[in-house]
This record gives C-alpha cells, sequence and structure tokens, in this order.
C-alpha cells in the first residue's frame, strides 16, 4: 500500500493505492485491481482525474463505454478494464475525465478491475472497498510478521522481501527482474532494456534471501517454477524465461515511443534469451541445495533433472560463454562461469553426500574429477599472480565485481590472501564514491552506465564474512543512503547524483540488500 | 429411439458445444463462460462455481437434448442439418432473449439499473452478450448449432 500526502495552499488530502489481496477464489472478488481511496486531510483540496487507456504499449485508442451505474468499461480482444468510482466522470475525447473538491474526512474511491478470458467481476465501493483495504493492510501485516530477520536493518530488509514478493507472479511462483521496460541505465543513450522476465542467474541468491528471511513457502515456489520452467529446454538451460515458462522472448522496438527522458529505442522481449551464460547451471544448482538441505530426499524427477545439469557442466565448462552481465560481444572465458559451474557440482556432490540425492559411483566420481579440474582452471588461470588478484577471464588483467560472489557462494573464504587483494583490486579500479561499477570493459554499447546496486552489497557480504563488522555496516548504511523515500532500488546508481538508473525497482539488488544484512548478523552472532 | 444411445448422444453433443465455448474463451474470442454464470448461481466462491457450472452445464446440456429430440419427431425431421438450424434458432434466442435477462434472475449478478453490490459484483452480458466481447454472439451461435447438428446426426443415424 502506498499512501502520498498532498498539500496545497486551501487544504491537504492522502491518496491511497494498493492493489487488494485476492483471496484466492473464495469470493468473486476481482483477481486483478488496483484501488484508490482518496481523503480530504484539512481545508478543501480540488482533486482532479483522468484516465486514458492505452493498451498494447499505447497501439490502439479506445473509446471507454458508459455501464450505467456499472461506470466505463475498456474493451479490448478478451480483455476488459472496468473503471468504477463515485467520482462523476466524463469522456473528453478518448480520456475519462472527473473533478471533484474534498472537505476534511470526506473519501472518494476509484477502482481499476482488470479481467481476461472471463465475465468481469465489479468490484463494489464504500464500505466494502474499505473491507478490502482492510483485509489487504491484515495480510501484508501477517506476512511481514513472518519475517525472521531480527537484525537493526528490520525495516529495509522487510521492504526487500515485501518487493521480492511483489515482483512474484502469484500463479506459478516465478520471479520477474523487475516489473518494467526500458528505464534508461544511461540517460538519453541505448541501455534501455526489458526485464519483466525471470532470470535464472538470479536464482540462487534469491532462494537463499527468501530463505535467510523465513520465508520459505516462497522460495519452494520459486524453486518449483524453476524446475518445471526449465523442463522446455532441458538439460541445457536458457538463460532467461517469462513467467508461464515461455522460452521464446524475441526483442523488438517499439519506435512509435520516446522513452523516459528520450531515451530511445524502447524495447519488449529481450534478446539476451539466446545468449549462452554457463553460470546459470550453478544457479539452478545452489538454489536447488539452499531449498531442499535437510529435507529428505528429492524426488525422482527433481534429482533426475538437477543430475542433467551437472552432466551438461560436466560437458560444458570449458567453453566460452556471455557471462552473468550478459556482453553482447565475442564469448569469451569468464572466471566467474567457471565458478559457478564448479558450484554446480559442487552442490550436486553435497546433496549426494546428504543422502538428498543418490548419485552412481560413476557419476560421483566423474563430477568430483571435473569439479578438481574446474577449481585447478580458476586458481591456474583465473588468478593472476602479477596483479595478485582473480581476473574477469582467465589469462586476463581486468577485474569485474561479479569476482566478489566467489565467497558469496562459498567458493572461496572471504579471509582468504586471494579473495582479500582480488576485494582491493576491484575496489581499486570499480570503486568510487562508495559505490562499485560491475566491470572496468568496454562492452561497445554507447553511454556509460552507473554503478552496480547489488556489487555494492557484495562487498558489504564480503567485509562481514571476513569479519570487518565496522566497514561492512559503514558501508551497509552508504548503501542504504541510495534507496528512495520508499526504500527501493534500480538496477544502478548514478554514481554523480545518486539517482536510480534502470528498470525498478529491481528485485537482484534487492536480494543484495537481504543477504548483505544477514551476513552481517550472522557475523556479528 | 434407443434411450441409451440417446443419453449417449446428448453428452456428446454437450461435450462439444463445451468445447467450442472453452475455445472460444482460449482462443480469446470472447469472455462468456457459462460454467461460471452457471455456477456462480449456487455459490459466491469463484473456485467452486467453476466447478458446479460445468456440472450443472452438462447435466443442461444432456436434458435438454431430449427436447431437440421432441423437435425432430414432432416435425418429422431427422436431419443433421435440422439439428444445425434449431441450434441456431436456441442460439438467437439465448442471446437476444436469455441472457440480457439473466441480471434480473442470477443472484449475483449487476445490472445498468441497479448498480454493484456486495452480493451482484459480475458483469451482465448485455444484448447479444456483446459486453463480454464483439465475438461472442458469433461464437455463441456456432457453439449452439454444434450442439444442434451433433443431436440432429444422431437422430438421422437412428431413424
Amino acid at each position: 500500500m502506498l499512501e502520498t500526502d498532498f498539500i496545497t495552499d486551501s487544504g491537504s488530502a492522502r491518496l491511497i493505492d494498493l492493489m487488494p489481496i485476492d483471496d484466492g477464489g473464495r469470493s468473486l472478488r476481482p483477481m486483478r485491481e488496483v484501488l484508490r481511496a482518496i481523503e480530504g486531510m484539512a481545508g478543501t483540496v480540488e482533486i482532479e482525474l483522468r484516465l486514458d487507456v492505452r493498451p498494447d504499449y499505447a497501439r490502439r485508442n479506445l473509446r471507454p463505454r458508459r455501464r450505467g451505474r456499472l461506470g466505463w468499461t475498456c474493451l479490448w480482444g478478451d480483455e476488459v478494464l472496468v473503471v468504477h468510482t463515485d467520482i462523476a466522470l466524463q469522456r473528453e475525447g478518448d480520456a475519462l475525465v472527473g473533478t471533484v473538491t474534498l472537505g476534511a474526512g470526506e473519501r472518494r474511491y476509484l477502482s481499476l478491475a482488470y479481467t481476461k478470458g472471463d465475465p468481469a467481476v465489479l468490484p463494489p465501493l464504500g464500505r466494502h472497498a474499505e473491507e478490502r483495504i482492510a483485509d489487504t493492510i491484515a495480510w501484508w501485516r501477517d506476512w511481514t510478521g513472518r519475517c525472521q530477520y531480527t537484525g537493526p536493518y528490520r525495516d529495509e530488509v522487510v521492504r526487500s522481501a515485501v518487493t521480492l514478493k511483489l515482483l512474484t507472479y502469484t500463479l506459478s511462483g516465478a520471479i520477474v527482474a523487475a516489473p518494467t521496460t526500458s528505464l534508461p541505465e544511461a540517460i538519453g543513450k541505448g541501455r534501455n532494456w526489458d526485464y519483466r522476465y525471470c532470470w535464472l542467474r538470479d536464482a540462487g541468491l534469491t532462494t537463499e534471501a527468501l530463505l535467510a528471511t523465513g520465508y520459505r513457502e516462497e522460495a519452494l515456489s520459486f524453486l518449483g517454477w524453476m524446475l518445471h520452467a526449465t523442463r522446455l529446454s532441458w538439460p541445457e538451460l536458457q538463460v532467461m524465461y517469462d513467467v508461464f515458462g515461455r522460452t521464446r522472448l524475441d526483442e523488438k522496438e517499439l519506435t512509435h515511443l520516446a522513452g523516459y527522458a528520450a531515451s530511445r529505442p524502447v524495447r519488449i522481449g529481450n534478446d539476451a534469451y539466446r545468449q549462452r551464460q554457463l553460470d546459470i547451471y550453478g544457479e539452478v544448482v545452489t538454489a536447488a541445495c539452499a531449498a531442499l538441505a535437510g529435507n529428505g530426499r528429492l524426488d525422482r524427477e527433481s534429482a533426475h533433472m538437477l543430475t542433467g545439469l551437472g552432466d551438461v557442466v560436466c560437458r560444458q565448462w570449458y567453453e566460452s560463454d556471455c557471462s552473468i552481465w550478459e556482453v553482447r560481444g565475442p564469448l569469451r572465458h569468464y572466471t566467474f562461469s567457471k565458478v559457478m559451474c564448479w558450484a554446480a557440482l559442487d552442490g550436486l556432490l553435497k546433496l549426494h553426500d546428504d543422502g538428498a540425492l543418490v548419485l552412481p559411483t560413476a557419476k560421483v566420481e566423474l563430477f568430483g574429477r571435473e569439479r578438481a579440474a574446474i577449481e585447478q582452471a580458476i586458481e591456474q588461470r583465473g588468478f593472476n599472480a602479477a596483479l595478485g588478484s582473480y581476473t574477469s577471464v582467465l589469462d586476463g588483467d581486468k577485474v569485474d565485481a561479479s569476482l566478489l560472489l566467489m565467497a558469496c557462494i562459498g567458493y572461496k573464504d572471504a579471509g582468504d590472501p586471494r579473495m582479500r587483494s582480488t576485494y582491493d583490486l576491484i575496489h581499486q579500479r570499480l570503486g568510487r564514491d562508495g559505490l562499485l561499477n560491475r566491470y572496468e570493459r568496454f562492452d561497445g554499447i554507447a553511454g556509460v552506465e552507473g554503478a552496480f546496486g547489488i556489487c555494492g552489497f557484495w562487498a558489504i557480504d564480503n567485509l562481514a564474512k571476513r569479519g570487518d563488522l565496522d566497514a561492512a555496516e559503514r558501508r551497509f548504511r552508504h548503501m542504504l543512503s541510495f534507496a528512495n523515500d520508499l526504500g527501493l532500488y534500480a538496477e544502478e546508481i548514478d554514481i554523480a547524483s545518486g539517482a536510480a538508473l534502470g528498470n525498478f525497482p529491481q528485485a537482484f539488488t534487492h536480494v543484495g540488500l537481504i543477504n548483505a544484512a544477514v551476513a552481517i548478523e550472522r557475523a556479528r552472532a | 429411439m434407443n434411450l441409451a444411445y440417446a443419453v449417449l448422444w446428448g453428452l456428446l453433443a454437450t461435450v462439444a458445444m463445451t468445447m467450442v465455448l472453452r475455445a472460444s474463451q482460449g482462443f480469446g474470442w470472447s469472455r462468456l463462460s457459462i460454467p461460471l454464470l452457471v455456477g456462480t448461481f449456487v455459490t459466491g466462491q469463484r473456485d467452486r462455481a467453476v466447478v458446479w457450472g460445468y456440472l450443472l452445464y452438462a447435466i443442461g446440456g444432456w436434458l435438454f437434448a431430449f427436447v431437440y429430440f421432441l423437435l425432430f419427431d414432432s416435425v418429422g425431421i431427422h436431419t443433421w442439418w435440422f439439428g444445425a438450424l434449431a441450434g441456431l434458432v436456441h442460439g438467437v434466442f439465448l442471446l437476444v432473449s436469455v441472457l440480457p435477462l439473466l441480471p434480473f434472475i442470477h443472484p449475483r449478478m449487476a445490472s445498468e439499473y441497479h448498480g454493484v453490490t456486495a452480493e451482484r459484483q459480475l458483469e451482465p452480458p448485455g444484448f447479444m452478450a456483446v459486453n463480454y466481447g464483439y465475438g461472442t454472439p458469433l461464437t455463441t451461435l456456432a457453439a449452439q448449432t454444434v450442439y444442434g447438428a451433433v443431436l440432429g446426426a444422431f437422430a438421422q443415424l437412428a431413424n
């Protein structure tokens, strides 16, 4: 729920926005509704209401139909948007407009109910709207009350957990990276992408964040979606899927839209789905390990599926890829991709050791042998002795922030001399004003991107895990200063202004916040 | 006419009609869901309403088949095309008379005259059920025509 206070010369008013919680089919409430309540707080305030429905990315013009006491409907295809309000509306072109003057204590409601494929449900207003507001508040209070993080940053952690919940597609358990497309990572440039998809890259850390905060049901639901969605491409994995598990996500440019702050192009779809990223095998296995730890044996189908991923890793780990950063250029041997291949095999072997997954002896030997080979490659070719640091690619001399994750996922102890020196070089080359860029390489796309929010949290995780608690907390508070007034983060932060850049809010950044806060708390314990 | 076979074909015709209506929803041609409309007569719980609706709708379609058989016998025409024609007329009747009347008899359907209440929240179908999408008249007629044609075909075979 969002409360916004408007203060004018003549008085003040409060606007409440919410999406009422669906009760799971126990009533006829609409499954998708945006409900707004506006209340005069003091004096009088004139409120103007304007609604201009432009579906299909504004490629359709709709003329709302007046439906008597049922309000207004906008109908296209098998979709309908019902506008129901106690404010008198009239048509102005294709828009609906209305004006009302509210005195102190007066309340008005606006309901937008969307239905696809079924007869619409028309939610009543007045006290019934109040009931939906009260039910929604009670539901969220109950949900946030179950957060098991009890440290000093509880408000921020709960805010992040709520954000992850809001980015979850309830019907499948999928979590989208962000609910927006093409909010620019560099104003006026071409770094505008569609993030309304589910990246397997985020899986391990997201599951860890949900479990650490006590949201096991959500974690299992996410894992269930992941194991289900990936069946279409199994044993190979695709970088990303949509919330329904669809695999074709072709990128298109919407040339009729100017974009945010004139940042063209506006894109829908994301061609990153065609990329090869070897790290995702480790992400999926890590997520499964975290979610299933201590819960007995895997069911036969999940076991078969995860073992298949291990086989793919054994066949492909020494090949090149696009990396966690989805670099749109020649494929390279990224060190972090190898690390996650190691994590995949390590996770499977741990599941085997715990009795959750029964692997044939030959498979155990194969996975063990390949895990050792990967580790050897990382330590011999992924570490540059002259620099005293792990490097972005094998035999390379540049660094990227994903190397910090080597400590977060347990490949290397954060206090290990190699990790410490890597941490230092990353900060020397990528750090600025307490923030971190993700890499130092030019990626061939115009515009300079901002600092990556989650990379800053990975650094905090490293500090906490190696026992530098004061530094971790100082840095954590610094990162908190870049949240907006609602505690939300985009993917990136403009280093000069501190403004949010990129799609918003970004699940991965909030996952980073939760994991860093938990790491600090665990280090303190 | 063999009663057991009539029961079987009544069921087959209902299944065929339901498939056409569900396909229309699935392909996005219409939002008309007769099972939901029928089920919400019985319960205000959406998940149960759909189950009840399918059950009652199937029973209704099954029983209504005997009205068609009676019609075929009364006029002495036992052909698939006459069944289809009867289904078409039946569909027109539903669209112009029965569905627009629903808000007055359905306990959970809102109306443009009385507005929305805590009990009455379902969107009314309107004339020719176009509130559920402009393709609804055609898909409803197609479903009813298929229903009648299947029954007519059976009558043709049985005679």
